[in-house]
């Protein structure tokens, strides 16, 4: 035990007097998380439209009116040529070019179906869909405008119509921020438990300090548990600092226990900081670990349903998650922060981060060789 | 007398090298035993087998009468190794690295401060120091100190003096003289010559097969030829000189001079003329004493050929 204290403490004398780490510690929470809190959202805004508006009637004026009083466009052209539509789109001049074709009011007037064409630039296939669902959401207000207009010129008092009303559960005001923010705080210390501490494996061996080490009677768990250690409250002060400043700078709910999010944290830094040792019992370099731990930890995290929900993956990609440790903090953390769920709501995945934690230490320990 | 080492036949290959082969000899306690070989012989190895870094691929090797495949654990409490690369913690001063390996061995500083004193009161004034700012010589001064800090039985230092300078060498070399008295047995390896000299006894090594064992004295008697030493402004000129007669065995600088073995073990009638055709007129030849190193070249020219040529180039490095 004294062995362990002494071997942590060499750890912690270490990382702070290297002068670049001891302040990354720090500093990397706070800008990862007022960089990428607001800048990786899915929120629509701002979406440029050009219109081609053949038709010049107070129908057509009405629609681009409703268009341009919505938060989500911007009109940024008209023209009448469709060539220079298309080249401005070609330019990421614009987004989306809505084409009024002539008749369109004259239709609306004889009670005829009038027709319209919307070209969005789809390179992004997740905000084209989101701004055909919001242009289409306005022309259908716009149309039920011009319907009951005709029925109260027409004289008939009451049309059935179905008012559907909603409301979203745990992010009334659907925020991006609050949901994304759970997840930063993941990368955070996904990359906190995987870099430091197997480049810090690696470091003694490149170096030569582990041949040192191992002449000494220093057991194997010994000299594992003091590297993961260090790294573990590391990551912990860490979330620590990255959660205030949501608070601070997002004002994110917090409706679960504090405790319990840490609780996960912690098990899900064992798990992580196993593997990572485990891995750099294989790499010879700072630059050979480097490589495989960047190649896991994008993996780890693009499948762990930060961007993507998780059940819309392919089976193969969830039993994937099964034994990937990054999907279950994803999990926990938006369950515990907006979700307010208790120890009883997460205990599965608690269960199983905890025998992947185990696992990954054993291999880590198991691996670690003394004698060449 | 319980042997400190002693091993039979071990043998260890790296893929198609043979790093050594059938190495068999055994240290007594309390012993200065050196091994002397160029680069590449297989010191390292060796080490390292015997600090339980490594495991032989076939051969029994006993440390401090301790198995070294089934009593590792044991035996590493009583090992002090010196590697020969700097592997103390550079960012860790030279106090808190020595604070640190006597923890690890579940010792402190203060308990065997006595061993360490001669060596150690060199470099405590820098105690404060990273261990990384240190010159070379402290840094050897530091190493010593943290293999000795828990008292090992076993002192194993890998080429310790490489790359030190050599006033620096003599004074490592008494540090260790003043360890005898501790009762400590000593192994070391080097690739200079000059040090065997220093040892009880010396094992040279050599492509992995061990060419020699015994006192530095009697390796020197085992010379079997006179030598003879020649001296000329133009050393490069007069070994190719030397080479190109027909009574010349063997022919290698040494220093200032070439140490030559001639047919019939004398210095031929006609030498002085046949090196002036050649263009040397300022020859001066006279009967020397074999050292450890011409020995390590006889017995490396009766190995075989191949094994000159590295052994020419170790000596022109010197």
């Amino acid at each position: 035990m004294r062995t362990i204290l002494y071997l942590i403490r060499k750890e912690f004398i270490q990382i702070f007097r290297n002068k670049f780490i001891s302040k990354a510690i720090f500093a990397v929470p706070i800008v990862q998380m007022l960089i990428l809190v607001p800048a990786v959202t899915f929120e629509l805004k701002n979406v440029d439209i050009v219109i081609i508006d053949k038709d010049l009637t107070p129908e057509s004026r009405g629609l681009i009116s409703k268009l341009a009083g919505s938060t989500f466009f911007r009109i940024s052209g008209k023209t009448w040529s469709e060539k220079e539509a298309e080249n401005l789109m070609l330019h990421n001049k614009c987004d989306i070019i809505l084409h009024i074709p002539d008749e369109f009011g004259m239709n609306i007037g004889n009670g005829k179906p009038a027709v319209l064409q919307a070209g969005i630039d789809a390179i992004n296939s997740s905000s084209a869909q989101l701004s055909w669902a919001y242009i289409n959401g306005i022309i259908r207000d716009y149309n039920s405008d011009i319907t009951i207009d005709n029925i109260s010129t027409s004289g008939v008092s009451s049309f059935p119509i179905i008012d559907i009303t909603n409301r979203y559960w745990y992010n009334e005001e659907l925020n991006y921020k609050y949901y994304m923010l759970p997840g930063i705080l993941v990368i955070l210390v996904t990359a906190i438990g995987f870099l430091l501490a197997g480049l810090n494996m690696v470091r003694e061996k490149e170096i030569g300090t582990i041949e040192q080490i191992n002449v000494t009677p220093v057991r194997k768990h010994q000299f594992i548990i003091a590297k993961m250690v260090p790294f573990l409250l590391i990551g912990l002060i860490d979330l620590g600092v990255g959660l205030s400043i949501g608070k601070l700078a997002f004002n994110i709910p917090f409706e679960g226990s504090i405790l319990l999010m840490f609780l996960g944290a912690a098990i899900f830094l064992i798990a992580v900081l196993g593997l990572a040792l485990f891995l750099s019992t294989f790499s010879g370099s700072q630059q050979q670990y480097m490589f495989v731990a960047f190649f896991c930890m994008i993996i780890f995290i693009l499948m762990s349903g930060i961007f993507t929900p998780y059940e819309s993956m392919p089976q193969w990609a969830q039993d994937f998650n099964l034994i990937n440790p990054v999907a279950y903090l994803m999990r926990i953390n938006r369950m515990v922060m907006l979700k307010g769920s208790s120890m009883n709501d997460i205990s599965g995945e608690l269960i199983s981060l905890g025998v992947i934690a185990v696992c990954f230490s054993t291999f880590a320990v198991r691996r670690y060789r003394k004698t060449a | 007398m319980q042997k400190a080492i002693d091993t039979s036949a071990i043998c260890k290959r790296f893929g198609n090298t043979t790093a050594l082969s059938n190495i068999s000899f055994s240290v007594n306690e309390s012993e200065v035993f050196g091994f002397i070989g160029p680069d590449g012989a297989g010191k390292t190895t060796l080490m390292r087998i015997i600090t339980t870094l490594m495991l032989p691929d076939s051969g029994d090797i006993n440390v401090l009468g301790k198995n070294c495949r089934t009593e590792f654990k044991e035996l590493r409490k009583e090992i002090g190794y010196m590697p020969g690369r700097f592997s103390l913690y550079q960012d860790l001063s030279v106090e808190e690295n020595l604070e640190f390996y006597a923890t690890v061995f579940g010792t402190s500083v203060k308990e065997n401060y006595d061993l360490i004193y001669d060596i150690y009161s060199h470099i405590e004034p820098f105690k404060k120091r990273l261990a990384g700012k240190l010159s070379g010589g402290m840094k050897q001064k530091l190493a010593l100190s943290c293999a000795l800090i828990h008292k090992p039985r076993l002192l194993v230092l890998d080429e310790p003096t490489t790359g030190v300078d050599a006033v620096s060498r003599s004074e490592f070399w008494d540090m260790l003289g003043k360890l005898r008295q501790y009762n400590i047995t000593i192994l070391v390896s080097t690739p200079y010559m000059d040090e065997a000299m220093r040892c009880d006894r010396v094992a040279l090594i050599q492509n992995g097969n061990l060419l020699a064992i015994d006192t530095p004295g009697e390796v020197r008697n085992g010379y079997g030829r006179k030598l003879f030493s020649v001296k000329s402004a133009d050393k490069y000129k007069l070994i190719i000189a030397l080479r190109s007669l027909n009574e010349t065995i063997t022919s290698f600088p040494f220093g200032e001079s070439v140490h030559v073995t001639f047919k019939n073990d004398r210095i031929p009638e006609n030498l002085n003329s046949l090196l002036q055709n050649q263009g040397i007129n300022d020859a001066l030849t006279e009967e020397t004493e074999a050292g450890i190193e011409d020995r390590f070249l006889e017995l490396m020219q009766t190995a075989g050929p191949s094994f000159v040529k590295t052994t020419e180039g170790k000596a022109a490095r010197q």
